[in-house]
């Protein structure tokens, strides 16, 4: 039960969230030297309130927030597909009921996402033709494919468990809507993440072949989801100019791309030795002095690759997603005829009524 | 998920769809969490009339038993105070302060007051 009537900005969300948040969103009210664009603006950041649809803010930002929220909304829809493969091969009844609850989940999140958008004065259908036409992004890991059921296995542990991680500080966020979405989709998520963990804890006590495919499954989804944090963004990096510091400012991010990475790692490890998976990063050692675990370095060739179009499946999911929304077009044809229809209907009795 | 109050396309009209198929209109979403609780809103979504309105935010909105009642509301017919015009039209509640209990001064050892 989530009772949304009482949704507590201040209540932890699940398992990610830890007391480190709060210190970060702490640590924001006492940054200065924020954009000045408007004193309402600036005032509400600095008190660490939230901007609303309606209140003035700058281009900027809306246009930073539109692009986030949509390449969010469409990794949720596209991300329906990696999973979407494995509903009429599951391997229980039982499987396949949390598989068909976890895509639909997907196409919620999307919703829930679109929504939050378009209160920024931008036509959802604008942002589809966006995704179709190749001018919005969506995350670079559904482009990996599910070879195996246990790949579903990976992805809500592997997966969901990196976005959670990403997604928990965006609760915070300076914007409203995408804060709020963000609460439904994070208490969402947490049953993906879980279910996954699920699915490799059975097979990891099943055959010796069921062992074989966990392993395999983990050894493709780790390094991708390692790059799901996004590219360098401290130390040296940091001077690369990217979006990092300009979002912190204004309270869309509260944690750098490596930190957030970082925590995940270090999430993670514990989990896959209970698992008994071994995580394939020969470099993976507890480092002492820093309280954290050390790891390899992440292809980020690879991950530019992928994301400018030249993954394993990049165009067999755009192309799925045209195809569906062209294959829809007579649904919503239909839904648009019965409406009219209905319409001119009550019109005609209203007119009945006040004519007897 | 929009503001409490104001409409979801409150930041500007939305532009038309650059294809010919017409865009649904905007809904906003109200769900009773159960009973004894008001209508809260939680969102939005776009649907083609109110009854297939109502069917989506079902799905949308309450898949986890969130809900015992659901309102939707075109977007459209929502009338939002405008928040540039906060402080003026909030303005003549700010100095009335003896509308609160706590304006009183009464002694300590009366009872049930």
């Amino acid at each position: 039960m989530y009772g949304n009537d009482v949704i507590d900005p201040n209540e932890p969300l699940n398992a990610a969230e830890t007391a480190a948040y709060d210190a970060a969103a702490e640590h924001d009210d006492q940054r200065d030297g924020r954009d000045a664009a408007g004193d309402d603006f600036d005032a509400l950041l600095a008190a660490d309130q939230r901007i609303e649809p309606r209140d003035a803010m700058p281009e900027e930002y809306r246009e930073t927030l539109i692009r986030q929220i949509a390449q969010h909304a469409h990794s949720e829809i596209i991300g329906m597909q990696p999973e979407g493969n494995w509903i009429t091969r599951a391997p229980s009844l039982r499987r396949k009921a949390i598989l068909i609850a976890k895509v639909q989940d997907e196409a919620g999140h999307g919703l829930y996402l679109y929504s939050a958008a378009e209160t920024l004065g931008i036509d959802r259908q604008e942002l589809l033709e966006r995704l179709h036409d190749g001018k919005q992004k969506y995350s670079s890991i559904f482009n990996y494919p599910t070879l195996t059921w246990a790949d579903c296995g990976a992805i809500g542990w592997l997966v969901d468990g990196a976005a959670i991680m990403n997604q928990v500080p965006l609760c915070r966020c300076s914007y409203g809507p995408y804060a709020r979405a963000m609460i439904r989709v994070c208490k969402e998520e947490s049953f993906h993440q879980r279910q996954g963990f699920e699915i490799l804890w059975n097979l990891m006590r099943g055959t010796e072949s069921q062992r074989a495919m966990a392993q395999d499954a983990a050894d493709r989804w780790w390094w991708p989801a390692l790059a799901m944090f996004g590219p360098p963004d401290t130390g040296e990096a940091a001077k690369g100019g990217g979006h990092t510091e300009q979002s912190m400012a204004w309270g869309i991010k509260r944690f750098a791309n490596d930190d957030l990475r970082q925590k995940f790692v270090d999430m993670m490890v514990p989990q896959a030795d209970k698992l008994g998976i071994v995580l394939p990063d020969p470099d993976l050692r507890w480092n002492e002095e820093r309280g954290h675990w050390d790891f390899g370095e992440i292809d980020w060739d690879e991950f530019w690759r992928v994301l400018r179009g030249d993954g394993p499946c990049n165009a067999e999911r755009i192309e799925h997603r045209r195809r569906a929304h062209d294959e829809g077009a007579w649904v919503r044809e239909a839904a648009n005829a019965y409406a009219t229809k209905q319409a001119a209907r009550e019109r005609e009795q209203q007119q009945k009524e006040s004519a007897a | 998920m929009s503001g409490a109050t104001t409409p979801s396309t409150g930041a500007g009209a939305p532009s038309e769809p650059a294809q010919g198929e017409r865009s649904w209109p905007l809904w906003e979403v109200f769900v009773r969490g159960k009973r004894g609780l008001s209508h809260v809103h939680v969102g939005s979504l776009h649907a083609p009339d109110a009854e297939l309105a109502l069917r989506n935010a079902r799905d949308v909105y309450t898949r986890r038993q969130e809900g015992v009642s659901i309102w939707v509301v075109k977007a459209d017919d929502v009338t939002a105070s405008s928040p540039s015009e906060k402080d003026s039209f909030f303005d003549p509640a700010g100095d009335k302060i003896y509308r609160h209990p706590t304006f009183y001064d009464v002694p300590e050892d009366v009872e049930y007051l």
